[in-house]
């Protein structure tokens, strides 16, 4: 087992550069989610990773050796590919054996290998079975035991359950999960699906357009995002524009205005708003909206408020709450996050429209 | 109700309906046709090759084995066939040595030209064969390749490339790149995971690249006549021959025999074809 660190990796392909200075550190043992749309250079880190691409610069270090000059074969990571990728012309066996063979292990030691990680991934008895005899789950189970037969020190997983169906999905990644932790392999995960990153994930790297915008643990990166791009990419967020107030007056946004402790912004700057669809509540001091639509999610609704100024916003309510469409109401904001530039300001406690500029130090500033 | 408007079957427009008799007529009359076209030849050569008197009120000729016998007796024709047999198999493996290879460049490669390079195979087959033939031979004149084995079989490889060139090219193009990262992952290097991971993937396209290729040089007649006169001589340029100075069953038994390796590779490429791991190689 080993810790990884990318150092400043970059990967062009010709002038556009698909990875730009990524510094990563991955711990021992961690379970590491690279989060990001696709085309935004995820894949190419893991491919650099295990060795199928070279990075233009920058170092790539597992247990704190360079690996840059080694060909993949000779790399201490075991990679799980996307799309069902089992050698059709061998049994679950022989795909599990090839690579003992080359390590030039008894076939006794092969054999009692090949039983012990299918019964690890689950799948006993399916050794002297064809890949395509086998469902798409289980073609990726064999996948995951053919790679971690070979006890590597990285796992790499490149959105390997992507082509299965949503409820095979959930139960394969927590069987990655407990199988992660059962073994304590340090492992990197692509995914473009955040919610599967932030199921599995120890912490998470998001990525966007080559850059990695932020590594923090699931709960960090929903409750505090440090750009916009993640405050927007992971989980539901509602942005709507807001302009700066003459100094130390906060920030008009709607219908409300907003202290924005700390924050030296001149007046008129353009700043960005970002409540989370929860932090949205019903006061009666709080900003006039109109109900537009109201959804039944199962264990809550989603309403969706046209709000003068801010646009159309999602609030999250228990079931039990009172919503017809048309409905006026008051809304207010329990907590928020104002962006301009490269600044973060975090809003916290329940804002109201009249209150909101004398409710100085409710908040706690989060420099970015 | 339901229950029987469930067995009726998906609801068709009544004319749908009343027509059918006459659909199946017109699908019989079609398949009738073509199956006329394909093996109405095959089957007039048939009994040319097993004919023996043939006279005028019978519809059919008496059966006879003497046109075979002649045939197989004369020795000009077997060395023919012994010729055919050596030639063919050697152009068709001296080509797959040099093709396959090539192939997967141009399947794994990105180089400048490539698309071009990949076309200019196509080059042999976009001129008069007979052009090609002659300018060839005054080539081998200088290079004292006339009538000889070699020639020959040069001659013939120049048949086989577009076919070991192109779907072999294909075929690699249709293996997933992961499927040797994968092998790469597990610690094979370049050469072991080409030897055991792609090429047995891709043998099913490789053996049915080498039968067109096989039955391509098996065929040739030009160049080889114009090459190999006249003491490399093959079945087909032996045809010329046979058609020209003898009676026309004579021609049938030896179109029969010319036939036999195409059939013979009929049947074993629906054997591979039919392989499930093609299958999964190409669609996963």
């Amino acid at each position: 087992m080993a810790g990884l660190s990318l150092v400043r990796v970059v990967k062009r392909f010709g002038t556009h550069a698909a990875v730009h200075e990524v510094s990563l550190e991955v711990r021992d043992g961690e379970l590491m989610c690279l989060l990001g749309p696709s085309g935004c250079g995820k894949t190419t880190t893991l491919r650099m990773i295990g060795g199928f691409l070279a990075p233009d610069a920058g170092d790539i270090r597992i247990d704190d050796r360079s690996v840059l000059a080694l060909p993949p074969e000779r790399r201490p990571t075991a990679m799980v590919f996307q799309r069902f990728n089992l050698w059709p012309h061998m049994t679950v066996a022989a795909n599990i054996a090839f690579g003992l063979k080359l390590r030039r292990l008894s076939p006794d030691a092969i054999d009692r290998k090949i039983r012990d990680v299918l019964a690890l991934v689950g799948l006993p008895g399916s050794a002297g079975k064809s890949p395509h005899q086998l469902s798409g789950g289980e073609q990726q189970r064999v996948a995951v035991a053919r790679a971690l037969v070979l006890e590597p020190q990285i796992l790499l997983l490149d959105e390997p359950f992507s082509n299965l169906d949503a409820r095979l999905r959930v139960h394969m990644r927590e069987e990655v999960k407990q199988l992660q932790r059962k073994i304590g392999i340090t492992t990197v995960f692509v995914t473009h699906d955040q919610e599967e990153a932030l199921t599995i994930a120890d912490r998470i790297a998001v990525m966007n357009g080559g850059v990695l915008q932020q590594v923090d643990t699931p709960a960090a990166l929903y409750g505090r995002p440090r750009t916009l791009f993640v405050a927007d990419f992971i989980g539901t967020m509602n942005l709507f524009p807001a302009s700066a107030l003459p100094a130390g007056e906060g920030i008009a946004a709607g219908p409300w205005r907003l202290s924005v402790p700390g924050a030296r912004w001149p007046e008129g700057a353009e700043v960005t708003v970002a409540v989370r669809p929860e932090d949205l509540i019903v006061t009666p001091d709080g900003g006039a909206a109109t109900v537009r639509r109201v959804v039944n999610l199962g264990h809550y609704l989603q309403v969706l408020l046209e709000c003068p100024g801010a646009g159309l916003l999602r609030m999250f309510t228990e079931k039990s709450a009172p919503f017809t469409e048309g409905q006026a109401l008051r809304l207010g904001i329990v907590r928020a996050l104002a962006f301009h530039d490269a600044e973060v300001v975090e809003i916290g406690g329940p804002m109201r429209p009249s209150l909101a500029a004398r409710d100085r130090g409710a908040g706690r500033p989060d420099a970015p | 109700m339901t229950a029987v408007q469930a067995a009726a079957g998906p609801s068709a427009p009544p004319w749908f309906w009343a027509i059918a008799g006459m659909r199946r007529a017109l699908a019989l009359g079609a398949f009738l046709a073509l199956a006329a076209f394909i093996l109405g030849p095959l089957l007039t050569l048939l009994v040319w090759a097993f004919a023996g008197a043939w006279l005028f009120p019978n519809l059919l000729p008496e059966f006879s084995l003497t046109w075979w016998s002649y045939v197989l007796g004369n020795a000009d024709v077997v060395k023919a066939i012994r010729m055919s047999l050596l030639t063919a198999p050697v152009a068709t493996a001296a080509s797959a040595v040099i093709c396959i290879p090539a192939a997967y460049a141009f399947a794994r490669l990105e180089f400048p030209g490539r698309r071009l390079l990949l076309l200019s195979f196509l080059s042999a087959n976009a001129f008069p064969k007979i052009g090609l033939y002659v300018s060839i031979a005054t080539l081998f004149y200088r290079l004292d390749l006339m009538d000889t084995f070699a020639g020959v079989v040069l001659v013939q490889m120049i048949n086989t490339l577009l076919f070991l060139i192109w779907i072999p090219t294909g075929t690699f193009r249709g293996i997933n790149r992961t499927l040797e990262e994968a092998a790469r992952d597990a610690g094979a290097g370049p050469l072991r995971t080409f030897f055991q991971i792609t090429l047995p993937i891709a043998l099913p396209g490789l053996i049915v690249a080498a039968m067109f290729a096989f039955l391509a040089a098996f065929d040739e007649a030009q160049g080889t006549l114009i090459v190999g006169t006249p003491n490399h001589i093959t079945m087909p340029v032996m045809m010329y021959t046979l058609v020209l100075s003898y009676p026309q069953p004579v021609g049938a038994v030896f179109s029969v025999l010319l036939s036999l390796p195409s059939l013979a590779f009929l049947l074993l490429a629906q054997r591979y074809l039919r392989a499930g791991y093609l299958a999964a190689g190409y669609s996963l």
